[in-house]
């Protein structure tokens, strides 16, 4: 993992009317590491994701690519810097094939004509990197299936060769096996060096695959944890704001007790 | 399939995930997918290339039964509609009235040319017969009151009918009034304004012996009826053809993508040469190509590639598809709107200028009646869905085929407007029953 995160924001805040939506957050990604942003609804997470995204710009805060602070306005500067965000709602042409949809709104283009034979060649190659399964590149979406469609959605965000790729609740709507599929997808975003803003509901899949858990409690961090020395149970509690309680209590008491 | 091999394939395929080498062709669907049960095993488009002739009658069974008809419900109404004619009086597919029909469905196949841009968006555009009757009045206006050269009196009509195009298209995308409404209004006041410059002079009729009006009129053929002209003509689509289907098989050999087989392409120019030579020699026997065909032909050939090979072509059908996942990628919906509309306006005040050369002159009743109904009807029985995202432009042709077979048929059988009505209103209402229920099997086969 590298010394310098990819992507960090400093202290952002964001006001919508009389609404603080998000209170100096903090938040880094490193290239090849997965972060699994939580929270409870209304915590903030989609508005984080849409102030890293441009759809949002930033009231308050710095938000920093490889080191250097930038400012994202738009979703354009966001994709000129290299952030993909495939949201929850896929998005995707049904009447188009999978081809036409990975490469929508920037195809390949010879001699002012599109290029479908180089961008067949290419979906195909990317698509067996990522060991996406689907019948044919040549289909219509609508005759795909939702996890299917979900990793075509991923993959659509590949295309332009991005270096942080946000997935906003890729496994909410999932069955098992597609959700197995879409969480070996992530494990590939990983190995290829991306980094990787994974929201989810699902403490298994965070567990499964994030490297790390950054937490929104109403606007505000509350913790960051490595997910291989965290347990479920803290990570709930953070989330729910449930950290004082008996248990948590007594055992504070008694690792005082015997530090003494 | 039996579960055993069933069975096997998924084991080879896991095998093969763990290599990493796994083709998106040999892949075993998930059991949730109804549609690729039977296919998914192979690209559905090797399937056929691997089995041959057989594999084309599974495609074609399967296509049918997943409710992608294409243009099968064209050719069949086609053929039963010309037999019934046919059996009812034996001029019918004379070459002099086959002649007729490819003279006369080039006006309102212009029409229905920019009606597909417009149904691609899943829109309605109800001005287009309108906006051709007032084309044809301002190009009297133009060339009878003015005196104005008539090339450039014709390229300044079609520059009115693209900007009233464009105003439509405005309204819709920026104001977000329904197309619907906003072509209706079209529909009364592009009418009006016709009406408004016709009101002192009444019918205007414009000179037929030379210019624009000749060109379109029923007696201007391509190559001044040389009989080599229709050959030549038919040779040029068939070599060009020929070229097409050749260099993308070696382009997607070499890229080693999935081609079609020589076989295939043999078999399609085959056709295609079948049909344009038996054309070419019809319209010999009776007159030669009517040079308003000539560039209705022409035109469906750009708009073709435009719609299946440039992006802009690409973002109207992504529109069509789905309006969000358009603009995410970056596609600017109200400028493609606009000019889908423009373009409908424009192709409107083409086929307004044909229908000028048909008459040479300007009336008042120009562009009303049923104009607009059998350019809708055109479309849509040609296959282009009302829904949106799906369709060719070629459905303007094969739906102009049914249509005019059926105008002419009648009329060769001396039969009343009102019956002509009728029967016309009953045709496209079928067409669009044809559509809604191929849809609604697309859904349940998971396609649509």
């Amino acid at each position: 993992m590298s010394a310098t995160p990819v992507l960090a924001l400093r202290g952002v805040s964001k006001r919508f009317g009389a609404v603080q939506a998000l209170t100096d957050v903090e938040l880094e990604v490193h290239a090849g590491e997965v972060v699994a942003l939580v929270g409870d609804n209304g915590a903030g997470k989609s508005t984080l994701v849409k102030t890293i995204a441009g759809v949002h710009p930033i009231d308050d805060g710095v938000i920093e690519w490889e080191g250097k602070p930038v400012s994202i306005n738009r979703p354009h500067d966001a994709q000129g810097l290299g952030v993909a965000t495939v949201y929850q709602d896929l998005a995707l042409c049904d009447n188009l094939d999978v081809v036409g949809n990975l490469y929508l709104g920037r195809e390949l283009l010879r001699r002012g004509v599109i290029d479908e034979v180089t961008m067949e060649k290419n979906a195909r190659e990317l698509l067996s990197t990522l060991s996406i399964r689907i019948p044919s590149v040549r289909i219509p979406i609508a005759s795909l299936s939702g996890g299917q469609r979900q990793v075509v959605a991923i993959a659509r965000a590949l295309i332009g060769d991005p270096k942080v790729v946000i997935l906003d609740e890729p496994t909410a709507a999932l069955g098992v096996e597609q959700t197995a599929q879409v969480l070996d997808l992530v494990e590939r975003l990983r190995e290829r060096n991306l980094g990787v803003i994974l929201i989810s509901h699902n403490m298994a899949d965070v567990k499964a695959v994030a490297d790390t858990v950054a937490v929104l409690r109403l606007g505000k961090n509350n913790g960051s944890f490595p997910v291989k020395d965290t347990s479920h149970e803290e990570i709930i509690a953070a989330i729910t704001g449930a950290t004082e309680n008996a248990v948590t209590r007594r055992a504070g008491r008694r690792t005082a007790e015997a530090a003494k | 399939m039996s579960d055993t091999s069933k069975t096997v394939k998924s084991d080879t395929t896991k095998a093969e995930k763990t290599e990493g080498v796994v083709e998106a062709q040999n892949t075993v669907a998930p059991a949730d997918d109804p549609t690729a049960a039977p296919v998914s095993v192979v690209d559905p488009r090797l399937l056929v290339r691997e089995e041959g002739f057989k594999g084309y009658i599974t495609e074609f069974k399967r296509k049918v039964k997943g409710g992608e008809l294409g243009s099968l419900p064209v050719v069949i109404g086609l053929i039963v509609i010309w037999t019934i004619f046919q059996l009812k009086n034996d001029l019918f597919l004379s070459a002099d009235n086959l002649s007729n029909i490819s003279y006369f469905l080039s006006a309102t196949g212009m029409l229905a040319i920019g009606l597909v841009f417009v149904l691609l968006l899943g829109e309605i555009d109800l001005s287009v017969g309108s906006v051709s009757g007032l084309a044809s009045a301002v190009f009297a206006v133009f060339v009878v009151d003015h005196s104005m050269n008539p090339w450039l009196a014709l390229v300044l009509t079609i520059v009115t009918g693209t900007a009233i195009g464009a105003l439509h298209g405005w309204f819709f995308a920026k104001i977000g009034v329904p197309a619907f409404v906003v072509t209706l209004a079209g529909l009364l006041a592009w009418n009006g304004l016709m009406l408004w410059l016709l009101g002192s002079s009444g019918t205007i009729n414009l000179p037929s012996d030379s210019g624009p009006i000749k060109l379109f009129g029923q007696n201007s053929f391509f190559m001044d009826q040389a009989i080599i002209g229709a050959y030549l003509l038919a040779g040029i689509a068939v070599v060009l053809s020929f070229i097409g289907n050749f260099g993308e098989q070696r382009r997607r050999r070499a890229a080693g993508v999935p081609f079609r087989t020589n076989g295939e392409i043999l078999l399609r120019v085959g056709l295609l040469a079948l049909a344009a030579f038996v054309s070419a020699y019809v319209l010999n026997n009776a007159s030669g190509v009517s040079n308003a065909l000539v560039i209705f032909l022409t035109a469906l050939v750009i708009v073709d590639f435009v719609l299946r090979r440039t992006t802009y072509g690409r973002k109207v059908f992504a529109v069509g598809g789905g309006i969000e996942a358009a603009r995410r990628a970056g596609i600017n919906v109200p400028m493609v709107r606009i000019t889908v509309f423009a373009i409908s306006g424009g192709f409107a005040a083409v086929g307004g200028m044909f229908f000028a050369g048909q008459t040479a002159g300007a009336s008042l009743s120009a562009g009303a009646g049923d104009t607009l109904m059998l350019a809708i009807a055109a479309a849509v029985i040609g296959g282009t869905s009302l829904f949106g995202g799906r369709g060719t432009v070629w459905s303007a042709l094969l739906g102009m085929l049914v249509i005019q077979s059926i105008r002419t048929g009648l009329d060769l059988l001396n039969m009343n407007t009102s019956i002509q009505y009728m029967i016309t209103g009953g045709v496209l209402l079928g067409a669009v029953v044809i559509d809604s229920v191929s849809r609604r099997s697309q859904m349940a086969a998971g396609r649509g």
